[in-house]
């Protein structure tokens, strides 16, 4: 279970979040909804740790233990996963070396880029098909060259493969076809099923017409202005942030 | 022998870490002093080689003597040749045909090189020199059968002396400039290789160079002929213990390919830290001839090398690729040279380097296309990889084209790792370390697939080792 406390954010001597409180619990869908600049994707940097993201005030807590002041890597292994809202290019770097080293480190397994089972490799190769890309994608240098719905695909089936506790999705949506919302969706529901806590990020309703979220948080010029259950996100779809602010 | 020495080796980086501190061993003969024909006439001596020789040992030194130092050559401050010892003799009579037949001292260095497992597993000859003089020679039983000549330089000088006479300065000539010059005036040692017609060589030889202690110059001279048709892997592998102060590498390759025929050299350069090593690395395409360098430069304090090929032939290819890493307060100064003199003629470089926690690399490259080379074709990549705000690249491509015919394409990239890519690794679980390796080993993967395996290996791990060092990025 996630629980942020009273969490203010500042960037660049800047405040961006001020007094968030959000609990993301096991098994459950939590949408952040918010319009551009309102602070959504520094709440995920600042979960998962960025550099720079400075926490002025208030806590992160994973299953009741304090992860502020920990390294992005170590919230990592504790069972963070930030899906990106723009993965950055990775030249040279293989979409398997990069799940392998993720998974061979989460091991304790020293070699990182050396594959240490066959079942891992097969693994890659169903994700791949299950979010909706070639297998000659294992192949590819990560995100160099991927479209936007192709990054977004990559994302998720990081999330699904790394087996985290919480899965922070900043804008699985955007960039993908209907098709592809729709497989997003699917997917975030066996996370949920599988027992894992989401936060997803998103602008707009459209993939929560294909699962409903448990809780919904408005983010508005860094403060949550409102909370409710799934309705929230149909009624953000049809009357936009204006009754928020 | 333990089991594992190859491990070891792949275990940790540094010739350092291998080979530990120099250790004293017995030598019988050593040559110093203030540089003079007495110098060489001594050296021409201890090794009774013929008049020709010393003949031409003193005209380079005459070179030498006149010759400025070149304009490009910097940090070389702290080099003095009156400290230097220019020949040192171990004191081993012949060269060992078995490996138990080596002096302890020398033995423990071959060991802990794993240098028996790779002679077991992949090499069908291999020659080791340790200071000026070849310790250790085998040519296995099938380059005998096949008529491979594969002798220590000085031995073939004796024996074959028409046929060395014929290629030996010819292709990297003495004048080309000062440290050529001095190469010439005191070398000693390498590997002598002829490979008849259409004989091919499919098991590389190897040739290792170990320096043992400072304050000493290693000058081997290697002369490879491959006659027409025929094929050939020659690997070199440098190496060093951690030395008190520095010593002087000042080696030359001469690569004779005949018509139709191929051969690919390969250089692995981990030198410890306080090598200064200067390369003369050049070879000769006949017709439909191709030469191909891969170099991997991990160590040294400062290396100077320019693999260049001389395109004679028609139809003749060369390939070069350098790989160059300078971590630390260290400069790797490299580029390819290619020469298009005929017709159809066809090269590639591609220089690779990653620079970091103050490391410099300068690419110096030169293709040049003479008229009449019609149809002639270059390409010539050169990508940086920089990993700290202290650590430098620079590159100087050249080209001189005056064939219309021809084409030259150039691409030149420098690239630095963001923040942004580290945060997403980090995020993925892996430290700031495990991070920028992954992403430095990416950056070489693509020809790291010329290279044999086993050195890959090696390589790789050099790569993890050096970045989860202590201290680690700047
Ligand atoms: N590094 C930074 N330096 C200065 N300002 C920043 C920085 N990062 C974010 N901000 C500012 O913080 C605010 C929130 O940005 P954030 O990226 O979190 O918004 P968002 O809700 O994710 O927007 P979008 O929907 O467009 O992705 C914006 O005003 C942005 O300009
Ligand atoms: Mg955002």
């Amino acid at each position: 279970m996630l629980e942020i406390e009273n969490l203010a954010v500042e960037v660049e001597g800047k405040t961006i979040l001020e007094n968030i409180n959000l609990r993301v619990n096991k098994g459950e869908l939590h949408a952040i909804m918010g319009p551009n600049g309102s602070g959504k994707s520094t709440l995920a940097y600042a979960i998962a740790g960025k550099g720079g993201y400075v926490i002025r005030n208030g806590k992160i807590l994973l299953d009741g233990e304090d992860l502020t002041r920990l390294e992005p890597e170590e919230r990592a292994l504790k069972g963070i996963f930030l899906g990106f809202q723009e993965p950055p290019p990775l030249p040279g770097v293989k979409l398997s070396t990069l799940i392998v080293a993720a998974l061979n480190k989460r091991r304790g397994v020293k070699d990182l880029t050396k594959l240490s089972s066959m079942r891992d490799y097969k693994a890659i190769l169903e994700g791949l098909e299950k979010v909706g890309l070639s297998k000659s994608y294992a192949l590819r240098e990560a995100n160099v060259g991927f479209s936007g719905g192709e990054k977004k695909r990559a994302e998720i089936l990081q999330a699904m493969l790394l087996d985290p506790k919480i899965v922070i999705l900043d804008e699985p949506d955007s960039g993908l076809d209907v098709e592809g919302v729709a497989k997003i969706a699917e997917i975030i529901g066996e996370l949920r099923g599988e027992g894992k806590g989401l936060l997803v990020i998103t602008h707009y309703a459209r993939i929560f017409k294909h699962i409903k979220p448990d809780k919904v948080s408005i983010l508005v010029n860094g403060k949550i202005v409102a909370k409710g259950g799934g309705e929230l996100a149909y009624k953000v779809d049809d009357e936009g942030y204006k009754s928020f602010s | 022998m333990t089991t594992n020495n190859a491990e070891e080796l792949l275990s940790a980086y540094s010739p350092e870490d291998v080979l530990g501190y120099a250790k004293p061993v017995k030598t019988s003969l050593i040559i110093k002093g203030k540089l003079s024909r007495g110098i060489v006439e001594e050296i021409s001596r201890a090794k009774k080689e013929p008049g020709w020789m010393l003949r031409l040992r003193l005209r380079a030194l005459e070179l030498f003597e006149k010759l400025p130092t070149p304009n490009w050559v910097i940090g070389l401050e702290e080099l003095d040749l009156e400290e230097l010892a220019y020949y040192v003799r171990p004191d081993v009579k012949e060269p060992a045909v078995t490996y138990e037949d080596l002096p302890p001292e020398i033995r423990d260095y071959y060991d802990k090189l794993g240098i028996p497992e790779m002679e077991a597993k992949l090499l069908s000859g291999i020659t080791f020199q340790f200071e000026s003089e070849t310790v250790y020679h085998k040519a296995k039983e099938t380059l005998e059968k096949k008529g491979v000549i594969m002798l220590p330089m000085e031995e073939a000088v004796i024996k074959y002396p028409d046929l060395v006479k014929q290629y030996f300065s010819k292709i990297y000539p003495i004048a080309d400039h000062k440290f050529a010059a001095l190469h010439y005036a005191l070398w000693s040692g390498g590997a002598f290789v002829y490979i008849p017609k259409g004989v091919k060589v499919t098991e590389p030889i190897e040739a290792f160079f170990l320096i043992g202690q400072s304050l000493e110059g290693q000058f081997e001279h290697s002369l490879i002929i491959a006659d027409e048709n025929s094929y050939l892997h020659f690997i070199e592998g440098c190496s060093a213990p951690m030395l008190k102060r520095y010593s002087f590498h000042d080696g030359a390759v001469e690569l004779y390919a005949h018509g139709g025929s191929a051969i690919k050299f390969t250089t692995i350069q981990n030198w410890s830290k306080n090598v200064v090593n200067f390369n003369n690395k050049r070879g000769i395409a006949e017709e439909n001839a191709r030469i191909d360098w891969i170099e991997g430069g991990l160590g040294s304090r400062i290396t100077y090398t320019y693999p260049s090929s001389i395109l004679k032939g028609a139809n003749s290819s060369s390939s070069s690729i350098v790989i160059q890493m300078s971590k630390g307060p260290y400069v790797k100064d490299s580029g390819s040279k290619m020469y298009h003199l005929a017709p159809n003629t066809r090269s590639k470089i591609i220089n690779k380097s990653i620079s970091v926690d103050g490391g410099v690399n300068i690419y110096r490259g030169l293709v040049k296309i003479n008229k009449g080379a019609v149809k002639a074709r270059s390409h010539v990549e050169c990508q940086s990889l920089i990993l700290d705000d202290h650590s430098y690249a620079y590159t100087y491509p050249h080209n001189q084209v005056e064939e219309p015919s021809a084409i030259i394409t150039h691409e030149a990239t420098t690239g630095r790792i963001g923040e942004e890519q580290l945060f997403y690794l980090r995020q993925r679980s892996l430290t700031e370390q495990e991070a920028t390796s992954l992403i430095a080993i990416g950056f070489i993967e693509d020809v790291m697939k010329d290279m044999p395996f086993e050195y890959v290996n090696i390589l790789r791990k050099v790569i993890e080792i050096e970045f989860s060092k202590v201290g680690g990025l700047g």
